[in-house]
């Protein structure tokens, strides 16, 4: 049986629970989610200038929250990792 | 063979349209930004509803679980062999995610053990909660806003009645129209089994 023979089945109290089972997630959390494409973009530039200047990429591979707050990045542990994996490359 | 109209000419008309799952991920996979945020908007209580209710997450290891989730998702888009399949591909990613977790915490703190049984039939749950999530999105803002903020977000006639600037008195029997109208949405999604 698909799902939506299944959902046809259901009187309102039980579309009511269905409804129910899905909060919405913490609004800050879809935030962050939703600026991945521009955290993202962010972060190559970040890169790229660490690549171009070696006295800045001593600094962000030392403080890689430092540099992904003054971009305005949220710096959660996958950004973090992200910076020092590409400039590890190097 | 019938004339076929357009997303674009459809919203010219002043009309809501729903893109379909594989419509958005096309879009996402061409760079527009815009559909990322619908994807991020219409997958994230999904993905939130696995890691907190079928894996029962504390809200830090959910929340690194979400990030990962559509990070992930994000880099390996291009990966993803049919568009219209992206539910079950976050539903699985979140899953791989949602049990290395717990792997990871066991060495920290003993854990109640989770079934892998009851997790499957706590998501195939939340499937056909999304199944009516998609039938809600169709219905006029109206019905659309109450039914949200009663059931999903779980406030009261109150609150309801001051954001959408109704009388309190009239918001249950708002709400019981606008579920029978839902009903009515998903019968017409699927006549037969409603006739059965």
């Amino acid at each position: 049986m698909s799902v939506g023979e299944r959902v046809t089945g259901y009187n309102e109290e039980q579309l009511g629970e269905l409804l129910s089972a899905l909060p919405p997630a913490p609004d800050a959390w879809v935030q962050a989610a939703t600026e991945l494409p521009l955290a993202r973009q962010r972060l190559e530039e970040i890169v790229e200038r660490a690549k171009a200047d070696e006295r800045y990429r001593r600094q962000v591979v030392a403080y890689p929250e430092a540099a992904l707050e003054q971009a305005e990045v949220v710096a959660h542990a996958q950004n973090v990792e992200i910076i020092r994996r590409r400039l590890d490359d190097k | 063979m019938g004339q076929t109209v357009g997303v674009d000419a459809v919203e010219a008309m002043g009309m809501r349209v729903q893109l379909t799952d594989g419509q958005l991920v096309a879009r996402c996979r061409a760079g527009d930004q815009e559909a990322w945020a619908e994807l991020v908007e219409r997958f994230s209580r999904y993905v939130y509803a696995i890691a907190v209710q079928a894996f029962k997450l504390p809200e830090h290891d959910a929340e690194d679980v979400f990030q990962e989730v559509f990070a992930r998702a994000y880099e390996h888009l291009h990966k993803l062999r049919d568009d219209d399949a992206i539910r079950p591909w976050l539903a699985q990613l979140t899953r791989r995610l949602c049990i290395d977790r717990l792997r990871a915490s066991v060495h920290e703190q003993p854990e109640d053990s989770i079934e892998a049984t009851d997790v499957d039939d706590r998501i195939a749950t939340l499937d056909e909660s999304m199944a009516v999530h998609d039938a809600l999105a169709i219905l006029p803002d109206g019905c659309r806003d109450i039914l949200d903020r009663f059931f999903a977000r779980d406030e009261s006639y109150r609150t309801i009645g001051e954001a959408l600037e109704l009388p309190s008195g009239t918001i249950a029997s708002r709400i019981s129209r606008c579920l029978a109208k839902l009903r009515l949405e998903l019968e017409g999604r699927n006549p037969e089994a409603a006739a059965s």
